[in-house]
């Protein structure tokens, strides 16, 4: 039994299903991400998880006890949201507080707790002002150790840096994780932002319309996607629509060019299936690695620093690859023909 | 060319002349019977200004009684008012938005039904000889007299705390005391009350003074308050009935200049969120 079991959960709104037969088991210390397009179900999940939501089926339990029958306020559950949440009237220190309080705990002790609170998000000496005198990722940073001082159980995290700027947001989610780390405390993170979620978790979930599409760790969900669905949304894919050659081989036709992909296809021989590349996994010219080599046209090059980007017209698709910039070789000129190296073994067959 | 730049500024000029004779009129308007009133007031002392009616009027003792009866009841009002709507205003914008329409044509009844309407309705349904006889002991008319005002507070109240608690999150912020441990009174008095502080007040301060020159109620319940005595001193005496209410529009101004300082003296609101 998993410290937080998240078992056979439905969620209606009237005639609209959110969220369906939605199945998940956090170990104790696990820093899992939701992750989807917006409508997918996630919020919906975690806040059902907070208790601000009622399943309309299944359980949720915490250490193998039932927690849907409890109210928010007695799940002992921290959480964070996108649009901060500080009480105004209070300050940082009796914000931070504010749970400790609550929950009778001594002052000398809480006092105490405050304090090792604004060391831990590196604030130790804004106690005494208002939310309304601190930036942005002060005010979340705050917002975190409010939610972590009464020693939640578990840590919920409803998109919490989708308000911040580009900076910010990287570096305080490495800040989250730190301290999640520090702290071993069990987390749920809500994201629509795949970089995110692959940087900072142990597992991630991708959501599509109410259902998980997968579980795992961020190299599976990236590396081995099982849905289409999952392949298209994390990350950038180079998707095909390739020939059946011989299913047993998984030997297919892609434009002009034969690839045998060396597994057994769930096709029959003359059909369409659709297969994949990322775009690492391409580069230009032929090279020992990659023993495929496409014909395609460069349509594109976007120049982005330590990496460029390029496109190219491939079998009538269009590819794109990412080749990390060196000074001694410029991007290849728009409307070059290149030969494209690829490998059998990179390709990914989408299911449907 | 030329004439065009001159006759713009020009244009203006006049529209400035204008828009000034409408002040100064405005102004004359309010100021002049207040002018006519309190020089009215000066002159009890035959010959002379003096303050004689002022002194009369402070040193009655059937005033210093009535206003602090009034006083106390208009108290009494702003915490039963308080306790009825802040509640029901977080509600409303918390779990039943589609309300608020409903709700606010509720509140603002009480400027509709003419208040001798609620003060016999009042009467009928709680006189001695019915199931709830309020009227029959002191104590029992006070807390009915109480409730009244609370009812003709409502349109001020209501609409303060509302506007109050549109300025915050109230949805939020509630989530996020609630995952930490709050109930619905904590929420209520620790969250929501101070951040409505302000609004509150002014609320507050309206139905002081709306308490402090109700006539209608208070006579019929025949309760010895503040308006009764205003309209028997209006009846029996000179000068004296100017001079109260020059107090009564000192008082009045001074409750908005309270709402005005308490507004700068809350801490967390002095930056624009």
């Amino acid at each position: 039994m998993a410290y937080l079991d998240i078992t056979h959960v439905e969620k209606s709104f009237g005639a609209n299903h959110v969220v369906k037969d939605f199945n998940l088991d956090i170990e104790k210390g696990e820093f899992v991400s939701l992750l989807g397009p917006s409508g997918c179900g996630k919020t919906t999940v975690l806040r059902m998880v907070a208790g601000f939501e009622t399943p309309s089926a299944g359980s949720i339990s915490i250490e193998g006890k039932d927690v849907v029958a409890l109210r928010p306020n007695q799940r002992n559950i921290g959480m964070v949201f996108q649009a901060y949440a500080l009480f105004p009237n209070l300050t940082v220190a009796q914000n931070v507080g504010f749970g400790l309080r609550i929950a009778g705990v001594p002052a000398s002790e809480a006092n105490a707790r405050v304090t090792e609170m604004l060391r831990l998000i590196g604030l130790p000496d804004l106690g005494a002002r208002y939310p309304f005198q601190l930036s942005g990722g002060q005010q979340q940073r705050v917002a975190l150790a409010r939610a972590l001082a009464p020693k939640p159980r578990v840590l919920l995290l409803d998109e919490p840096l989708s308000a911040l700027d580009a900076k910010i947001r990287v570096s305080l989610r490495t800040e989250i994780r730190e301290i999640q780390r520090q702290l071993g405390i069990t987390t749920i993170f809500v994201t629509h932002d795949q970089e995110e979620a692959l940087s900072i978790s142990d597992r991630v979930v991708v959501m599509n319309a109410g259902i998980a599409d997968q579980v795992g760790t961020p190299f599976a969900i990236y590396n081995h996607p099982a849905t289409k669905f999952v392949a298209g949304f994390v990350g950038t894919l180079n998707s095909f629509d390739a020939t059946v050659t011989d299913a047993t081989t998984g030997a297919i036709r892609l434009g002009d060019t034969p690839i045998t992909l060396n597994k057994p296809l769930n096709a029959s021989a003359g059909s369409k299936i659709a297969v994949a590349l990322r775009p690492e996994a391409a580069q230009l010219g032929r090279s020992d690695l990659r023993e495929i080599a496409l014909n395609g046209r460069i349509t594109e090059v976007h120049f982005m620093g330590s990496i460029i980007r390029i496109s190219a017209e491939v079998a009538g698709t269009r590819l794109s690859l990412d080749t990390f910039n060196r000074a001694d070789t410029p991007p290849p000129p728009i409307g070059t023909d290149v030969e494209i190296g690829v490998s059998a073994r990179d390709f990914i067959v989408l299911g449907s | 060319m030329d004439q065009m730049t001159t006759a713009a500024p020009r244009a203006r000029r006049r529209r400035n002349l204008w828009s000034w004779i409408a002040f100064t009129l405005g102004v004359a308007y309010f100021v002049l019977p207040l002018i006519g009133m309190f020089e009215f007031s000066l002159r009890k002392r035959r010959d002379a200004y003096s303050f004689d009616a002022y002194t009369s009027i402070l040193g009655d003792p059937q005033f210093q009684q009535t206003f602090l009866y009034s006083l106390v009841m208009s108290l009494v009002t702003v915490v039963l008012g308080l306790l009825l709507v802040l509640p029901t205003a977080f509600w409303v914008r918390l779990k039943l938005p589609a309300m608020r329409p409903v709700v606010e044509f509720i509140t603002l009844l009480p400027l509709v039904i003419p208040v001798i309407v609620i003060a016999f309705g009042y009467i009928r349904m709680f006189n001695t000889s019915s199931f709830l006889p309020m009227t029959g002991s002191i104590m029992g008319t006070n807390i009915l007299l109480a409730i009244g005002y609370a009812t003709l507070s409502l349109p001020y109240m209501y609409r303060a705390i509302d506007n109050g608690l549109r300025t915050i999150d109230v949805g939020t912020l509630t989530e996020a005391a609630q995952s930490l441990g709050a109930g619905w009174l904590t929420i209520l008095y620790r969250i929501m009350l101070p951040n409505v502080y302000t609004a509150v007040l002014s609320g507050a301060f309206l139905t002081i003074s709306i308490v402090l020159g109700e006539y209608v109620f208070a006579a019929l319940l025949d309760r010895p308050a503040l308006g009764p005595y205003m309209v028997w001193v209006g009846g029996n005496k000179a000068y004296e009935p100017a001079a109260l209410a020059v107090i009564a529009f000192a008082v009045t101004w001074g409750l908005m200049g309270l709402i005005q300082a308490m507004s700068r003296l809350s801490k967390h609101t002095r930056v624009a969120r």
